[in-house]
Parts: C-alpha cells; sequence; structure tokens
C-alpha cells in the first residue's frame, strides 16, 4: 500500500554512509561554492542552541535550585547550589524501581524485535517462493496500523485473556508486536544486499541454508540490527500509553513515574525538575553513545 | 540394487540420473518450506496477536454498547459511529489533529529547511549543533511535556518571568489554561521536540544533492539564496515529501504530549482523536465508544495516506516501485 516502496530504497549499505556526520574529515564538496559560515550563520546557531537546549538545562539547573530560590527568581541560576532535590530522587527507592522496570521492558521489547524481525526478513529476503510478496505486505500494511487505534482492545487482551496485565511481558510483547513492521521493512533489503555469491560460495562448502544464516548472514546483518535495536530501545524506552493503561505501583515505567512525580508533587518544582533530569539522563546517555546508529537509522528510514 | 526403469512418476525413486533431480527437488522444496514457517512464524505469531487481532477487535467493539464486563450481546450497529461523529468533542477533536496537522507542516518545513541549509554551510562545531538540535527529538514526549509544564506554569514559570524582563505579561490563567491559547501553545512546544527530526532529514537528504549543479549555478551568477532556492531545494523533495508524510502520520496520532500538558483541556480546546478516545475507554468505560472513535482515526489516518501516496508521493516512487522479481 502507500509506504510499500520505501523499503526498497532503504539499504544504504552497512553503515559507511553516515560517517561523516562530523565536523571535520568530510569529503570535498564542503568546501566548494557554498558561502562560508559569517557571524551572522554563527549567531543564528547560538540562538537555535538556546532554544534548543534553553529547556532542558533549565530542568537540570532547577535541580540544584530550590522551590523558593526558583519563586523569588524563575530566570536565575542557583544560588546556593544545592544538591538535595537529587539526593531525595536517588536515595528513594521508587526512581530505582521504576528505572529497573524501564530497562528490563526495553531490554525485552528489542531482544524479542531483534531475534524475531531478523528471522522474519531472513526468509522474505533471500529464499524464493511463491507467496513473498505477500507475506511481506502483511508486515508493510502493519506500518499504517498505529497502536492508539488497537489500544483498548490491547488493555482488554493483555489484563483479561493473558493475564499479562501489570507485567513487563505485558507491556514488552505489544510494543514488540508493533516495532517488528518497521524492523523487517528496514531489514530485509538489508540482507537481500549481501551478495549472492557468499551465498553460492557457503554451499558449495556444504553449507546449509540454515547454517548459512547462522554463520555468515547474522554476523554481516549486524549493523542493520543494531539499528532496528536501538529504534525498538529507544521506542520501548520513551513509551508512554501502552505501560499507562497496563502499568500499576511498582510496575510502572520512568515515564509513568516522572508523570505522577510531576502530578503528585506539582508545586515541588525543584524536585520535579531533579526527578526529570534524572529520567533524562539515560535516555541521553544512550542517545550520545549509539548516536550514529540512530541517525542512519532515521535516515535510512527516509531516505527516498 | 535394483535400476529401477525410469519411473514416470520418478518422485519416490531415489536414484537413476535423470530422475534424481525433481526428487531432490521436491525434498529441497520441503526442507525451504519448513524453514520458511520456521524463520516466519514467531514474527507472524506475535503481529497475528497483538496488532491484528486487536484491531480486528476494534471492529466488533465499535459495534456494540459494552461497558467493558459481561459478554458482548448489546449489538447497536453503526450506533456508536453516529453518536461519535455527533459529538462535538470529538469532531473537535478532529479539527485539533488536523490542525496540528497542517500547523506543524506550516512552521517545522520552513525552519527545518533553514536550519538544515545552514547547518549543511561549513562552520566549526557543526558535528555538535547537529548533535544539539536532536536532543529534544530523542527525550520521550512524557519527559519533554512535563519539562515543558513547569516552564510554563502561570505565574511562576520561567516563560512569564521572561516575557516579564521584556515588558510582557503572560496570560492570567497561563498559556495552557487559556483556551484561546492552549493548541498554538501546543503547536510551539511540539515544534521544538520535533524540528530536530526535520533538519536531520534534510541534511541526510542534502547530502545526496550534487555539488556539481550548486557550483555550476554559482558559476553562473546566482546568488548562494538563489542556488538554494532555485537547485537545492526542489532537489529536497523527495525528502520533503517523505518527511511529511511521516510528521501527518504523527500528528494525527498525538496523545502523550497532550496528555501530559492540557490533559485536552482547558474546555477541550486541545483534545485530539487519541486523547478522546483514551479518555472514553479507560475513565468512562464506553469501550464501544472508544473503539469507534479508534477506528475513525485510523479511517482518516488511511485516506491521508493514501491520498497522498497517490497525489504526491507517487512520483518519488514511480522509479523504484518496480518489484524486484523472485529470484
Amino acid at each position: 500500500m502507500t509506504t510499500t516502496t520505501r523499503p526498497t530504497t532503504v539499504p544504504t549499505g552497512p553503515a559507511t554512509d553516515h560517517a561523516d556526520d562530523g565536523g571535520k574529515g568530510r569529503k570535498p564538496r564542503q568546501g566548494s561554492g557554498r558561502g562560508e559560515g559569517g557571524v551572522l550563520v554563527y549567531l543564528v546557531a547560538l540562538v537555535v542552541v538556546g532554544l534548543t537546549l534553553g529547556p532542558v538545562l533549565y530542568a537540570v539547573l532547577g535541580g540544584f535550585r530550590s522551590n523558593a530560590q526558583l519563586a523569588a527568581d524563575p530566570a536565575g541560576l542557583p544560588d546556593p547550589w544545592l544538591l538535595d532535590n537529587y539526593r531525595r530522587v536517588l536515595t528513594g527507592a521508587s526512581f530505582w524501581t521504576y528505572a529497573v522496570n524501564s530497562i528490563a521492558i526495553a531490554v525485552i521489547t528489542t531482544v524479542v524485535t531483534v531475534v524475531f524481525g531478523l528471522m522474519a526478513a531472513y526468509p522474505l529476503a533471500r529464499y524464493p517462493f511463491r507467496f513473498r510478496e505477500q507475506l511481506y505486505m502483511v508486515f508493510v500494511v502493519g506500518l499504517l496500523f498505529p497502536a492508539t487505534v488497537a489500544i483498548i482492545p490491547l488493555f482488554i487482551l493483555i489484563t483479561r485473556d493473558l493475564s499479562l496485565g501489570n507485567t513487563w511481558w505485558g507491556v514488552a510483547l505489544p510494543q514488540a508486536a508493533f516495532a517488528l513492521p518497521m524492523t523487517i521493512v528496514i531489514l530485509r533489503p538489508f540482507l537481500m544486499a549481501i551478495p549472492r555469491e557468499l551465498e553460492e560460495a557457503a554451499i558449495i562448502d556444504g553449507a546449509s541454508r540454515l547454517q548459512f544464516f547462522w554463520r555468515v548472514l547474522l554476523p554481516l546483518s549486524a549493523p542493520g540490527a543494531i539499528t532496528v535495536g536501538v529504534l525498538a530501545f529507544v521506542g520501548s524506552w520513551n513509551a508512554y500509553l501502552l505501560p499507562l493503561l497496563l502499568l500499576r505501583g511498582e510496575m510502572k515505567t520512568l515515564p509513568l513515574g516522572v508523570a505522577d512525580f510531576s502530578t503528585q508533587y506539582s508545586s515541588d518544582t525543584a524536585g520535579v525538575f531533579a526527578f526529570t533530569t534524572l529520567a533524562m539522563i539515560p535516555a541521553l546517555l544512550f542517545f550520545l553513545a549509539l548516536q550514529k546508529r540512530i541517525v542512519s537509522g532515521l535516515q535510512g528510514a527516509v531516505k527516498g | 540394487m535394483a535400476i529401477a526403469p525410469v519411473p514416470t512418476t520418478g518422485a519416490t525413486t531415489p536414484p537413476a540420473g535423470r530422475t534424481a533431480r525433481p526428487a531432490g527437488a521436491a525434498r529441497r522444496d520441503w526442507r525451504m518450506a519448513a524453514e520458511i514457517v520456521l524463520f516466519t512464524a514467531p514474527a507472524l505469531v506475535l503481529f497475528a496477536v497483538f496488532v491484528v487481532w486487536p484491531i480486528l477487535r476494534a471492529v466488533q467493539f465499535s459495534l456494540y454498547r459494552w461497558k467493558g464486563f459481561g459478554p458482548l450481546v448489546d449489538f447497536v450497529g453503526l450506533q456508536n459511529y453516529v453518536s461519535v461523529l455527533a459529538n462535538g468533542v470529538f469532531t473537535g477533536a478532529v479539527a485539533h489533529n488536523l490542525i496540528i496537522v497542517v500547523a506543524s507542516i506550516l512552521v517545522q518545513l520552513p525552519l527545518g529547511l533553514a536550519l538544515a541549509l545552514l547547518l549543511n554551510r561549513k562552520m566549526r562545531g557543526q558535528g555538535l549543533l547537529r548533535t544539539i538540535i536532536f536532543v529534544p527529538y530523542v527525550l520521550s514526549e512524557v519527559i519533554a511535556g512535563v519539562v515543558w509544564f513547569q516552564l510554563l506554569q502561570p505565574g511562576r514559570g520561567v516563560v512569564e518571568a521572561l516575557l516579564g524582563t521584556v515588558g510582557l505579561e503572560g496570560p492570567y490563567q497561563g498559556f495552557l489554561g487559556t483556551p484561546s491559547l492552549a493548541l498554538p501553545t501546543l503547536v510551539v512546544v511540539l515544534t521544538w521536540k520535533y524540528v530536530g527530526l526535520a533538519v536531520l532529514l534534510f541534511l541526510a537528504g542534502l547530502q545526496g544533492v550534487p555539488d556539481e549543479l550548486a557550483e555550476a549555478a554559482q558559476i553562473d551568477g546566482a546568488s548562494w539564496w538563489q542556488t538554494q532556492w532555485r537547485v537545492t531545494i526542489p532537489l529536497l523533495g523527495p525528502t520533503i515529501r517523505m518527511w511529511a508524510f511521516l510528521s501527518m502520520i504523527g500528528s494525527l496520532q498525538l496523545f502523550d504530549m497532550v496528555w501530559i500538558l492540557t490533559g485536552g483541556g482547558p474546555a477541550n480546546a486541545t483534545t485530539t482523536m487519541a486523547t478522546f478516545l483514551v479518555n472514553e475507554g479507560t475513565k468512562r468505560q464506553n469501550y464501544g465508544i472508544a473503539a469507534a472513535a479508534s477506528v475513525v482515526l485510523f479511517v482518516i489516518a488511511l485516506v491521508m495516506a493514501v491520498t497522498y501516496q497517490r497525489f504526491v508521493l507517487r512520483r518519488d516512487t514511480a522509479e523504484a516501485d518496480v518489484p524486484r522479481g523472485v529470484r
């Protein structure tokens, strides 16, 4: 249907074309006729940085202030710097409980998505069989179904029919299911791009298709698997609606914890900032560590 | 061993040069079929249970009046659809979603494009800038929403304090508490959150724009702006159209940010289809109504997607559309 054609152009090759997003060492194309950055450009860049990071930094700094400081001068800096808000959050049990839940659910989601996605993408990419394109289409059409549409029946299915209501698996499995279409759409062309000769050589050497999958394809598809893994992890880590409906009390994830804390202690702005800041850190660190993967994944998914 | 004298069917008799091929091939076919099933089954089962089945159930629920307990017996036909479409809150929600779709594109497209062109110039700290602009996109909507909620608090938030320093006064009930301002404020926050994605994708697209064209234009005497406007931006067309598609679908499903910032209020001024259906489903247990709303949401998304594909995306994909033959 609509988005079906996108995937065929995805395979930008295992992780080579995104290597140049740093400022230095770019291809010669950079210096060419393009206007060099003048003062104005840097000024605009500075404004953009300020607007982009401002709210985040304000929250980080707000965590080092007291509510009295915030009330007296909302736009000021911490004076004196207080560690108390952060200490309270870090020594309280709930933050760590939520963090563990978030990690567990994100890890399960990622593993299930990547393993099932790779397995399904393999025959869809490399086996010649009759209903292959139709089978692929089933997943592609899945791209069109937002989780929101199915959320109420999903809630009933998980809580009543499967009794997975307040569990890690109850959130992770549907998240993985909804992540599968994008995963397969990204992985299939990736697996297709692996040269035919490798497969022939492996078969001449006496390997079965399964051995080929295990020994040759899996290692070669690592970059693609990491991309979809990162997407699944980030998606799960940031998810709100499904956890909101399914998880209670001790089982909540960090986004739920942040939202709860914010409504419960809405007047304790400094405390909210501290809690929110600490909840941001894992995602930000993860992003910084795997930035190139996320970026190339997103670019790959949209490159037309 | 006895040599079978040219069996006509051949499928079950192993040896003998000529008939061995089909026999072996049949076994290979079997084996391959088994492998296909084995490999695709986990994904298919998961997909069927948690995606296909709930969606079918949503369609089913939408035809019943059901409060979530007891058997599904009170069949009401299309009545839930009638009441959803006659419900001012829901039609308002549809309008809000459409406004957000249009506003997101109108605001983020020029902004994203300008930033991408800017960041594509040679400058110091370019990599860092690209990282920074993407930070809001990485944060969850909930976390971004909670921070913005605090920043926008009426009377004590920093946004009003900053306005105060330039002599402006914030609205009495705050930006999120004033019905006429809540939706525009939401659009501003969404822009902050998502413009980085536009920039990133446009930058990716710019990588594919050959430099020679811009150079040729400049040799012909075009200014930097003319070059961008006449040469670079048109070549970014496919990327822009794909981004707009993603943005559209995302705007239609908007939930998290609204739920955190306003909960759909004040006076339903920011209700979206998603917040409407979650509210009906979980708070009021009107599962039939919620399901009808979700089907309407899906149909709207589908119609927009198909229309967009037909009239806008088709030319981009036309050449890439040739299905790869099964090898």
